[in-house]
């Protein structure tokens, strides 16, 4: 299969919708499949990769930190950038940097870096397709 | 070559106050002065983003009020001037009890039939 770059703009919080699993879900698929993918992290989505990210006990649940073994979207990330370095694609994660500011999340996991609306056009015209999930 | 691309918003005043724009309109002006090829459509409530005459002011949590409230009517407005070409489904306007006079001026109307056309002429569609 010829190899294709794609380009996906998040822009929901973490913890907080679907679309995010939905959005990370194509980009794993898409590595698994060969691959590159650009992914813009916009609004609420530049927290995804937020360094201090802290998994928790459940009480309800009835599980200690450890048994409850919470997902965190930066493990999901980190996840997905051993994937593309595993199988020789490129996983690029750019934050926007003044939705980072606003929201103080500067610490990220190793891989994503921090960008701006002219990095998103550049990899969308690089590109074979880019798809937006907005907040809605 | 540059594509050209539609962004299609219809989720109406989504983080407006926080960032004192709304953000699929402030990414469109700032790709554009990075040189993109881009055109906006407004349908479902974005209509409303093209009201003129548009009001945010009065914003106030205890002594902290908001000084510079968003202003989407004249950051649609200038993204025209800008060379966007922002288009409105009339029948959501219409469905709304608006009217074409309540619209800034530079504004294209197209009917809900003309959007798939309007798709076609585009190289990719943005869904913010």
């Amino acid at each position: 299969m010829e190899k294709k770059k794609f380009t996906l703009v998040l822009m929901d919080a973490p913890f907080e919708n679907a679309r995010t699993v939905s959005g990370l879900r194509l980009v794993d698929a898409a590595l698994r499949k060969g691959h590159d993918v650009t992914v813009f992290a916009y609004e609420g989505a530049a927290a995804l990769t937020f360094a201090r990210q802290t998994p928790h006990a459940n009480a309800v649940h009835g599980r200690d930190a450890a048994q409850e073994d919470h997902p965190l979207p930066r493990e999901w990330v980190a996840a997905l950038f051993a994937a593309a370095r595993a199988g020789g694609q490129t996983l690029d994660w750019i934050n926007c940097g003044l939705c980072v500011d606003e929201r103080g999340v500067g610490e990220f996991i190793e891989g994503a870096r921090r960008g701006s609306p002219a990095d998103l056009w550049k990899a969308a015209e690089a590109s074979d397709n880019t798809l937006v999930l907005g907040a809605k | 070559m540059t594509r050209k691309v539609l962004c299609v918003i219809d989720t109406a005043y989504r983080c407006t106050l926080e960032e004192q724009d709304e953000p699929a309109i402030w990414i469109t002006h700032a790709m554009r002065g990075a040189g993109a090829d881009l055109a906006v459509l407004l349908r479902g409530n974005a209509v409303s983003y093209a009201v003129k005459g548009q009001d945010a002011r009065g914003l106030a949590f205890g002594a902290r009020t908001q000084t510079q409230p968003p202003q989407l009517d004249a950051d649609v407005e200038k993204l025209a001037g800008k060379g966007v070409e922002v288009y409105v489904v009339e029948d959501d306007v219409a469905e709304r009890g608006l009217e074409r006079s309540d619209l800034i001026a530079g504004i294209k109307p197209v009917s809900r039939a003309g959007v798939g056309r309007l798709y076609g002429a585009h190289d990719q569609i943005w869904h913010w």
